[in-house]
């Protein structure tokens, strides 16, 4: 489950999608189910936590020497 | 009287400083139809200006030209700003075009119109090429003025709806001459820099001559050879412009790029939970489903009486070991008969026989053999004895005793008959114990042998 949080977002919300679909196909053998489900609710607490808990991203502008600097937005035009 | 005459130079001098001078042909407005229309290689055009009754030649240096948003054709209506002056070699005045608009359509929107056909024909704008966004972008790079309204609009939304894309700001000119290699400048090194997922390219809303920037072919070449997917936001709704269908995909204005590159964290958050209750639902129904199976094996015979079970097995177990011991019997039997067949056959070759045999034969020959010996062997003996008697018959001496003599010459020559033998010849009569030397007195022969 350590990987789990090494994937992006989008690769959990792809991996969780796949999961409930295989589970709602209801043909999975129980042990498997078990083993999909406690996957699922892994990623979907990974999904969550990136989602809820990370810090919001630093917007940043590039100035005339190419480099990277934070950046306000300007209330006045 | 000659020094009257003026030269064709002096005169056209003359007329040429009058049209210079004359405040009405300078700064001209005129208004006609474009023919004889010609775009030189040195980037002057040459062409006429005409209306139903009369023409005028006119010419537009590349220096004026090169300013045009449209580009010239024949029996284009046209409104001119210019002078009037003389081409001296030629003697002949032409308008000097400073500037040119398309009469009844603004020269802007046939340019847009110009452009966006020629592009199109060379498939910029077809839907197969355009590049789909990323579902979770992680980092936005948003082309336009870091001043305006845009950049707040399309930054406010995406920090509303998902604060945790990296977002930064690549400042260009959005209006102005400048604005076009600004902007494909902006965009190129957007593609040059890795990180980028999407890029937003755009700037609030504004007349057409202050969205011009948007409508070049520079932009558009930028937009069309980005690795980046480009959402285009260019003014309101209503304002289409070349990098608007350029752009893999058009918003309607900024804070709608910003919605369209953007999920919005409420509703994943909500999937989300949504996934997490479907799992948690699939799950449970999943095990109840395998309680209630288990519980039915648990209720089952076998579980409830097993001794059954065994006793059953243990019947069955009887059964087999019987079927086994069968089985295994005939079997046997089966195999003692096959060697039992195969001893017979065996001794009946064994060589003992044929060594008895052939001492049998052996035997019989031997009888045979001496059998037709000893006959051989008597045969034998009666010929030689009865051979010994047929000599013993023979035999002169025998003949003799009983009286028989044999003559002889005296030359020792056998006499057989009487003339073999004259008279007074000397004979030898030899008899079985001896012999008479004699004399022939006398020859008698009888007839046919008689005597």
């Amino acid at each position: 489950m350590e990987k789990d949080s090494n994937l992006s977002f989008e690769e959990a919300m792809a991996e969780l999608e796949k999961i409930v679909e295989k589970l709602e196909k209801g043909d999975v053998p129980l042990e498997k189910a078990i083993s999909y489900y406690q996957e699922g609710m892994q990623l979907s607490k990974v999904c969550n936590d990136k989602l809820s808990n990370v810090q919001e991203k630093m917007t940043k502008i590039m100035n005339e020497q190419g480099q990277f600097e934070s950046f306000e937005i300007q209330e006045d035009e | 009287m000659e020094d009257n005459y003026l030269t064709v130079s002096a005169l056209t001098k003359y007329i040429k400083r009058k049209f210079t001078t004359d405040p009405h042909l300078k700064n001209l407005w005129l208004k006609g139809e474009i023919s004889n229309f010609k775009h030189h290689s040195r980037g002057h055009m040459y062409l006429t200006i005409k209306d139903d009754n009369a023409r005028v030649q006119a010419v537009m240096f590349a220096g004026n030209n090169r300013r045009l948003k449209f580009q010239p054709e024949n029996g284009m209506n046209v409104l001119i700003r210019g002078d009037i002056g003389v081409f001296e070699q030629f003697g002949q005045y032409q308008l000097y075009i400073q500037q040119m608009e398309p009469d009844g359509i603004g020269s802007l929107y046939l340019a847009f119109e110009q452009l966006k056909e020629k592009l199109s024909k060379k498939g910029y704008f077809d839907e197969q090429r355009k590049k789909e966004l990323p579902k979770f972008p992680e980092h936005i790079g948003i082309i336009t003025s870091p001043t305006g309204a845009a950049v707040r609009d399309i930054i406010t939304t995406i920090k509303r709806r998902y604060p945790i894309v990296q977002t930064t700001i690549i400042p260009v000119l959005v209006q102005g001459e400048n604005a076009p290699s600004s902007i494909a400048g902006a965009i190129n090194k957007a593609n040059q820099i890795t990180g980028f997922d999407v890029l937003i390219v755009g700037r609030g809303g504004g007349s057409i001559e202050e969205l011009w920037g948007f409508n070049e072919e520079i932009v558009a070449n930028a937009i069309y050879n980005s690795q980046i997917p480009v959402v285009s936001a260019v003014g309101h709704e209503t304002d289409m412009t070349i990098s608007d269908f350029a752009a893999d995909v058009r918003a309607p204005t900024p804070t709608g790029a910003a919605e369209i590159a953007v999920p919005s964290t409420l509703e994943l958050l909500h999937n989300v939970s949504s996934m997490q209750r479907s799992l948690t639902r699939i799950i449970s129904e999943k095990t109840a489903t395998a309680s209630q199976h288990l519980n039915r094996i648990k209720q089952s015979y076998a579980f409830r009486y097993p001794e059954q079970l065994i006793a059953q097995k243990e019947q069955e177990l009887d059964k087999y070991v019987e079927r086994l011991g069968t089985a295994f019997n005939h079997e046997r039997r089966r195999k003692d008969e096959r060697l039992s067949g195969l001893n017979a056959r065996l001794e009946a070759l064994h060589p003992r026989r044929q060594i008895e045999r052939t001492i049998k034969d052996l035997k019989q020959l031997n009888k045979q053999l001496n059998y037709v010996m000893t006959k051989q062997l008597e045969q034998s003996q009666d010929r030689q004895q009865n051979s010994l008697e047929k000599l013993t018959l023979l035999n002169p001496l025998e003949t003799m005793k009983r009286g028989y003599a044999i003559t002889y010459s005296s030359s020792g020559k056998l006499l057989k008959t009487v003339k073999d033998a004259a008279e007074s010849d000397e004979i030898t009569v030899k008899l079985s114990d001896g012999k008479l030397v004699s004399r022939v007195l006398d020859i008698e022969e009888e007839k046919d042998g008689e005597g």
